[in-house]
């Protein structure tokens, strides 16, 4: 039977919950807040919070100044295809560390894990001259490429997780019935661990739409994501901070309501397996 | 299957032969301020004059920008046919032989007319390697106002003392009114910009003609003792983290007496839809010490073509098209005078209308004049360049001495052990990297 908990004290937990989520997210309503702002009362001081006259200019010099749908569908084609061919390769990969384990299973997981250590720039020149020679730069395909081998350690874990947690019985049972190898994965695994995979994605595909330095280092005019679209609005010469937080929240809307319909399911995603 | 095979190397053949024929595309890597920002939306008049050439924006954050473009400059990447580069990254890029010399740039670009400073500094070996696009410098901009109310006038040509003087009268910090604001934040195009003009003219240096490292010397101290004097007397609170644009927002906002900075700032103090002390600004020179030297920097925004670039008659036409006379007049055509491209011609600083919309216009001029970039200091020096050193290795040394002098002015260190950690890092790099044993 779960704990009493007193009406006192649940209201004094929802206050503190509430005070942190909306410290989490003040950063982003003061964005979209600035980008109904004009340049000067962008940087009023002291600045007002809703008492201010709202415009939409910002909105319409973006719109005329940047090609926003090109860079809204490279965002689309680059995280949905480095997701989805991340998932076509961890999912195997992770059936098979967790269901037929080697000696040296966990050390791999680990060695994969340790790839993220290393700072980006470390491989920017070697990567930039494959790239050029594979004729790949400003390419969509090559940021799928790249950006699906930056987040495999990630999906390959957390898919790792959720896989350990299926009982084994269930997939030798399959196995006795005479599924093959490409049954046991396909009709058994992969629907019992649809939950696990849906928040793999969604995360994974939230990583990919913000990663900002290999979409702004490989591409130039032709797949540039919203990361680039956001860096041509900033100046260290310049106020254009009203501007640029129009860029920001164009920027941000898609993957925000994504994340806001799902986040149940991101929820359970991220508390589920080795890390609840 | 042969014939498919044939079929489709037939076709990409044809494409081959019929691409140039459908026009050049040229992709421009630009950096975002309202200059390139206004020539973004003028290239109508360069399309519609040269229907055979596509123009294909790339507009970065000008630190974002430099990665990109030297990235793909040094791997050759070819990704770009127009590069916006910065009179840093010229000399450094032009001996490297990353460049294509920019001696024929048309009949009537008239080369000479490119103000002699700023031309100096794109110049390797005799030869032009970028076109200038804007140019600026860095003067005293001060509220009139405030300075009645002190009782003073300002110079044309100020001091330091008496900028100190004027810094001390004009502070009101009850009115959170600061007489002076100056860069803090760290960077070699942050507060080291700033900081290496002053040194400059209080007869600092950041090598002496053997490479060795000067910072262990009387007039780095002497310099960064009056800043810290300035900034913690007189400055705003938290000014360790303040860059250009903070400093515009509080000087917009009427909370700075003085502003030492770009002299593109000037078109925005004066500028009534944003600044609320627009008609109550006037200017000065960068100021001095008496050793022959100005406290002001130089810098220009320059088109330059990769070399190797496929399209180098197509890049100069447009290049040609940018930085031209007739474009300037464009500008004043579509947008009035005042939003003109400064600091590259000379002949705009004899165009009397546009003398007349830009009340900065002299004092831009006579700042720029006054930077000489190949004799920055009051001794001499083995480098080019009056608030950088144009050496590869100065990017990442002027960040980390920098991030001293910030640490400084945030009181985190003392002045002594803030020159000798520079001092300490600077000999360690330049010794790494050969110049000295």
């Amino acid at each position: 039977m779960a704990r009493r908990v007193s009406g006192r004290r649940q209201l004094v937990v929802t206050l503190i919950a509430w005070a942190i989520g909306l410290a989490i997210f003040f950063p982003i309503l003061w964005t979209i807040l600035t980008s109904f702002k004009t340049e000067a009362e962008a940087i009023a001081s002291p600045p007002s919070f809703l008492a201010f006259e709202w415009t939409l200019e910002n909105y319409a010099e973006v719109n005329s100044r940047s090609n926003y749908p090109l860079h809204f569908m490279n965002s689309v084609i680059i995280s949905l295809g480095s997701t989805l061919l991340g998932l076509l390769i961890a999912i195997p990969a992770a059936w098979s560390m967790a269901f037929v384990p080697a000696k040296r299973t966990k050390d791999i997981l680990m060695w994969m894990l340790s790839t993220k250590m290393l700072p980006p720039v470390g491989v920017l020149i070697p990567i930039y001259l494959m790239f050029r020679d594979f004729g790949l730069l400003d390419t969509r395909i090559g940021l799928v490429v790249v950006l699906t081998l930056i987040n495999l350690p990630i999906i390959v874990w957390m898919l790792f997780t959720y896989f350990k947690e299926i009982p084994g019985e269930i997939l030798e049972a399959a196995r006795m019935d005479g599924a093959s190898l490409w049954d046991e994965v396909v009709y058994v695994l992969t629907p019992m661990a649809v939950p696990g995979i849906a928040s793999t994605l969604l995360l994974n595909v939230i990583l990919a739409w913000n990663e900002a330095f290999w979409t702004l280092n490989l591409t130039a005019a032709k797949a540039a994501p919203l990361t680039a679209f956001i860096a041509s609005y900033s100046s260290p010469e310049g106020l254009f901070y009203a501007k640029l937080s129009a860029a920001s929240t164009l920027a941000i809307a898609p993957i925000l309501i994504l994340g806001w319909f799902s986040q149940k399911q991101l929820v359970r995603g991220l508390t589920f397996g080795a890390v609840k | 299957m042969t014939t498919l095979i044939r079929a489709l190397l037939g076709a990409t053949a044809i494409t081959l032969v019929a691409g140039p024929a459908l026009g050049e595309k040229l992709t421009i890597a630009t950096v975002n301020n309202g200059d390139m920002i206004r020539m973004q939306k003028l290239t109508d008049d360069f399309t519609s004059k040269n229907p055979g050439i596509e123009l294909e924006w790339v507009t970065l954050e000008e630190n974002v920008l430099r990665q990109r473009v030297t990235t793909d400059i040094a791997t050759k990447g070819g990704q770009y046919d127009i590069m916006t580069i910065g009179t840093y990254e010229a000399p450094i890029w032009a001996k490297q032989g990353w460049l294509v010399e920019l001696d024929d740039l048309g009949a009537d670009y008239d080369v000479d007319d490119l103000l002699p400073a700023i031309r100096g500094g794109l110049t390797v070996d005799g030869k032009l390697y970028a076109a200038p696009f804007y140019g600026e410098s860095s003067m005293v901009m001060y509220r009139k106002d405030l300075m009645q109310k002190a009782n003073m006038e300002m110079p044309d040509a100020p001091s330091w003392d008496f900028i100190k003087q004027a810094a001390a009268a004009m502070t009101d910090k009850e009115n959170e009114v600061y007489g002076i604001c100056l860069r803090g934040k760290a960077g070699w195009g942050e507060n080291m910009a700033f900081l290496s003009a002053m040194a400059n003219s209080y007869g600092a240096k950041w090598f002496d003609m053997e490479w060795k490292p000067q910072f262990d010397g009387d007039a780095w101290k002497a310099t960064l003792t009056d800043y810290l004097d300035l900034m913690n007397n007189y400055g705003p609170p938290g000014a360790s983290n303040n860059g250009f644009n903070e400093n515009l927002s509080l000087f917009q906002t009427g909370k700075c007496g003085m502003w030492i900075d770009a002299t593109v700032a000037a078109s925005f103090v004066t500028n009534p839809d944003d600044s609320t002390v627009a008609d109550k600004v006037g200017f000065a020179l960068a100021p001095d010490k008496g050793l022959g030297k100005r406290g002001n920097w130089l810098w220009a925004w320059n088109l330059a073509i990769p070399a190797g670039s496929q399209k180098t008659e197509a890049a100069k036409t447009f290049i040609a098209w940018a930085t031209s006379k007739d474009y300037l007049a464009l500008v004043a055509e579509k947008e009035g005078w005042a939003n003109v491209p400064p600091g590259t011609r000379t002949s705009l600083y004899q165009n009397p209308d546009y003398l007349e919309a830009a009340p900065f216009a002299r004092m831009t001029l006579e700042s720029i004049n006054a930077a000489d970039p190949q004799n920055p200091t009051v001794d001499e020096v083995p480098y080019v360049g009056v608030q950088f050193v144009a050496i590869p290795e100065f990017q990442g040394l002027g960040t980390a001495v920098g991030q001293q002098f910030s640490a400084a002015l945030a009181g985190s260190v003392s002045i002594d052990q803030a020159l000798q950690n520079a001092q300490a890092t600077t000999e360690r790099t330049m010794k790494r990297a050969g110049y000295i044993k």
